[in-house]
C-alpha cells in the first residue's frame, strides 16, 4: 500500500531513534504487524545518531547494586532501584544481542568494550535489524495526531509524508509507541533540531500525563560558533577568560560546571585541552571523531588553542522528564499508549540529573524493549479498533479562529521563556511567574490561530509543542520549590525534604502539577547498612 | 551547516536527500540534490557521512557561511581533501576499518581512570 493511504499495524511505533528502532524490534519479535514512522530517517533521525552514546552497561553481580547506590544519590533520590536493576539487565542482554549481530565492538586486554556505541555504526545496523524483522519503515513522515476509539483508547495516528507533497498518511493501530524522543526547543544543537517534543503533544492531547518537567535544564558546552556538544573531551580543559588570562574557579564544583555557570551569568570562557596526556591524544580522536573534526574544521587545534565556548540548550533531551509510564512494560495513564527513549520520564534511572552519557542511552534500549513488548501484549488482547476513528489533534492543527500566527513567530517566543542560560540554567520564581503569565497568553494564541498547509502543517505543530513544553516545564519549576538536581532556582538554593517525590504535570489548556503518588524506590544508604 | 554539494563528485544517488534527517535537500532539474532548506540543517553530518562519494561539504558553523568564507571555497577544500572527512572519521567507505572498532570511549568515561564524564 503506498504512503498517502492508510494502513493498518498492530503496533505502530512513533519515532525511529534507539527506542524507536528498540521497540519496533521488540513488538515484531513478539509476533506483533509494526509500522514504524520517523519524522525524519531512522538510521540518523535524533541524538544518537549524530552524537552516539555511552551506555550504562555492567555484567551481573555486585558493581550494579553499587551502581545503582551511586546513581540514586546523584540523582537526588527521585529513583527507582527495581526499574533501575531492570535496566541493567535488559540493557546488558540487548547489547550482547548487538554484538553477536556484528557491531563492531572495540576489543581491549582481549575483551569486548561495550559500553559506548557509535551514532552512524549502530543506528545503521539497527535499522537493518528492524528492516529484517518485517517492520514496515515510513520515513520523513512525521506524526502530527493520535486517533482514539470511542472509549479514547488510543488506535493509531496521522500525519504528513514530507517528501511526497506533503500528502496525509494514517495508521490504524492496536497500540501506539510513542519514541520521538524529547524536546530541545530547536536550540540548534547538532542531531537535536528533530526533538521538538511532538509526542509529548499528541500524548497530552490523549491525555498522558508527565513526570520531572522540572528536569529540562540541560545545555552543554560548543565552540562559539558551532553546535557540536560534545562535552566528554572537556575533562582535560582548562579554561580561560578572553585576555587568555586563566580562570580561577571554585574547588568543589567539576570545572565544567564551573565554566558553564560563568557562561551563564554572561561571562566570556575560552577552553584549551591543555591537561591532555600525550599518550593519550591520539585514542581522544578515536573515541570523540565529532568533537575533534568541527574544531579541526574550524582550524583549532584544541591541544594548542584556545577556543570560545557557548551554551547550547538541550532540554529533556539530555534532561529527564518526559511521559509518566505507569507499569513495567512502560505503559502510559492512557490505555493503548506507550513511551520509550527521550519521550519517557528518565528520573525512575537518572533522578534530578542528566542521563547524558551512559543512562539515557541505557534507557532508550531497554525502555524500548518493554514498551515493544507491551504494546504487542496490549495489541494480541485487543481486537480490531473500530471504523471512524476520532483523531485527537487540536492546537496548531485546527486552530480555533482565523489564521494570525506564523509558526516562526510562535517558536520564538516559546524559545524566549526557555532557551536564555538565566532562564533555564539559573530558574527564578519571578521570572517563572511572569513566564507563566505570559505564556498562558501565548497558548491562547496558538490554540486560536497558528496553522499553516504543505511544510508549515509540522512547523506548525512543532511550534504548538514547544508552546505547551514551555508551560509544563514551567508549572513543574514553580512546582517544585527548591533546589535539586538539574533544577537550580537562585531563589530558593535549598533542597527540601518535603519534596522527595516526583512531580507530575500535564494538561493543555488548563496545566496541572501533583505529586507522584508512586515514590521513589531507594536501596537503603551504604553507611545505614554498615550501622545495622 | 551544509555549504557544498560539489556536482564534479556527486553522482547523482540521492542518498543524502532520503537520510537528512531535517529534509535539507531537494532533487535538482539535472538529478543533482540541491541545498534547498538550509535553514533547517543541524550541521549533524549525517549526510557527509552517508555520501559515496565524498561530495557533500557540512562547515562547522552553526549559521549558513559568509559569501566569502574558507567553508564556501569548494576548489581549496578539495585540495586539502576536507570534502568526506567525517565519513573517514566514522570508517565507512572501501578498504576502511569501521571507526566503531576503534572506539576508545571506554578510556574516558566512569570504568576509566580519567572522572568527569559527560
Amino acid at each position: 500500500m503506498s504512503t498517502g493511504d492508510a494502513l493498518e499495524a498492530d503496533v505502530l511505533v512513533l519515532g525511529g531513534g534507539p527506542a524507536g528502532a528498540w521497540a519496533a524490534l521488540s513488538a515484531a519479535e513478539s509476533g506483533a504487524r509494526v509500522v514504524l514512522a520517523d519524522k525524519g530517517y531512522c538510521g540518523t533521525s535524533g541524538a544518537t545518531a549524530s552524537g552516539g552514546n555511552n551506555l550504562w552497561h555492567l555484567p551481573p553481580g555486585p558493581r550494579r547494586d553499587e551502581a545503582i547506590l551511586a546513581r540514586q544519590h546523584k540523582g537526588a533520590h527521585l529513583t527507582d532501584a527495581g526499574w533501575m536493576d531492570r535496566v541493567l539487565d535488559t540493557t546488558y542482554r540487548r547489547v550482547g544481542e548487538l554484538a553477536d549481530w556484528g557491531y563492531p565492538f572495540p576489543h581491549h586486554d582481549g575483551v569486548q568494550r561495550r559500553s559506548s556505541v557509535q551514532g552512524p555504526e549502530y543506528m545503521r545496523r539497527m535499522r537493518r535489524r528492524v528492516h529484517r524483522a518485517g517492520v514496515r519503515i515510513l520515513d520523513h513522515h512525521p506524526a502530527l495526531e493520535l486517533l482514539a476509539d470511542s472509549d479514547g483508547v488510543v488506535s493509531g495516528a496521522a500525519g504528513l509524508a514530507r517528501q511526497r507533497e506533503h500528502r496525509p498518511w494514517r495508521v490504524s493501530a492496536r497500540a501506539v509507541v510513542i519514541a520521538t524522543g524529547g524536546c530541545a526547543f530547536l536550540s540548534g544543537g547538532f542531531g537535536t533540531n528533530v526533538d521538538t517534543g511532538d509526542g509529548l503533544l499528541i500524548a497530552a492531547e490523549a491525555g498522558a500525563e508527565l513526570s520531572g518537567m522540572e528536569f529540562s535544564t540541560a545545555y552543554a558546552l560548543s565552540p562559539k560558533w558551532g553546535v557540536h556538544t560534545k562535552g566528554l573531551m572537556l575533562q582535560f580543559a582548562s579554561y580561560y577568560d578572553e585576555r587568555g588570562t586563566l580562570l580561577d574557579l571554585p574547588a568543589g564544583v567539576p570545572p565544567r560546571q564551573a565554566a558553564a555557570l560563568l557562561l551563564a551569568r554572561g561571562q566570556r570562557v575560552f577552553a584549551r585541552l591543555d591537561r591532555a596526556p600525550r599518550h593519550l591524544r591520539a585514542a581522544m580522536r578515536e573515541a570523540q571523531p565529532n568533537y575533534f573534526l568541527p574544531l579541526e574544521k574550524a582550524g583549532v587545534d584544541v591541544f594548542t588553542q584556545t577556543y570560545p565556548l557557548r551554551l547550547v540548550y538541550e532540554g529533556t533531551v539530555r534532561g529527564s522528564g518526559g511521559l509518566r509510564v505507569l507499569t513495567e512494560d512502560c505503559a502510559t495513564t492512557v490505555p493503548g499508549l506507550f513511551a520509550a527513549g527521550d519521550a519517557a520520564t528518565r528520573e525512575l534511572v537518572t533522578g534530578a540529573i542528566s542521563g547524558g552519557g551512559s543512562h539515557n542511552g541505557a534507557w532508550a534500549i531497554s525502555s524500548g524493549t518493554f514498551a515493544g513488548r507491551g504494546a504487542a501484549g496490549f495489541a494480541r488482547r485487543r481486537g480490531r479498533p473500530e471504523r471512524g476513528l476520532a483523531p485527537l489533534g487540536r492546537a496548531g492543527l485546527r486552530p480555533t479562529g482565523p489564521h494570525t500566527l506564523t509558526p516562526k513567530e510562535v517558536v520564538a517566543a516559546a524559545q524566549e521563556h526557555i532557551l536564555p542560560p538565566h532562564r533555564s540554567y539559573l530558574r527564578a520564581g519571578v521570572a517563572l511567574r511572569a513566564s507563566r503569565v505570559s505564556l498562558e497568553g501565548l497558548w491562547r494564541e496558538t490554540t486560536t490561530g497558528l496553522s499553516g498547509t504543505g511544510r508549515d502543517r509540522l512547523r506548525a505543530r512543532q511550534a504548538a509543542s514547544l508552546v505547551a513544553h514551555a508551560r509544563w516545564i514551567t508549572a513543574a519549576a514553580l512546582a517544585r520549590a527548591e533546589s535539586r538536581g538539574m533544577h537550580r532556582r537562585t531563589d530558593l538554593p535549598q533542597r527540601n525534604p518535603a519534596l522527595d517525590h516526583r512531580i507530575l504535570t500535564g494538561g493543555l489548556d488548563e496545566v496541572w502539577t501533583r505529586p507522584d503518588p508512586v515514590l521513589p524506590v531507594l536501596l537503603p544508604a551504604r553507611d545505614e547498612e554498615r550501622a545495622s | 551547516m551544509i555549504e557544498i554539494v560539489s556536482s564534479a563528485r556527486c553522482v547523482a544517488c540521492d542518498l543524502c536527500i532520503k537520510v537528512c534527517p531535517t529534509d535539507v535537500f531537494e532533487r535538482g532539474a539535472d538529478g543533482i540534490p540541491v541545498i534547498a532548506r538550509q535553514d533547517d540543517c543541524q550541521t549533524c553530518f549525517m549526510c557527509e557521512v552517508y555520501c559515496p562519494t565524498d561530495a557533500l561539504y557540512v562547515a562547522p558553523l552553526g549559521d549558513p557561511a559568509p559569501p566569502d568564507s574558507p567553508h564556501t571555497d569548494e576548489d581549496a577544500l578539495v585540495q586539502r581533501g576536507e570534502l568526506g572527512a567525517y565519513r573517514a572519521a566514522v570508517g565507512w567507505g572501501r578498504g576502511r576499518a569501521p571507526g566503531a572498532s576503534l572506539d576508545k570511549n571506554y578510556l574516558f568515561t566512569q570504568d576509566a581512570p580519567a572522572r568527569e564524564q559527560r
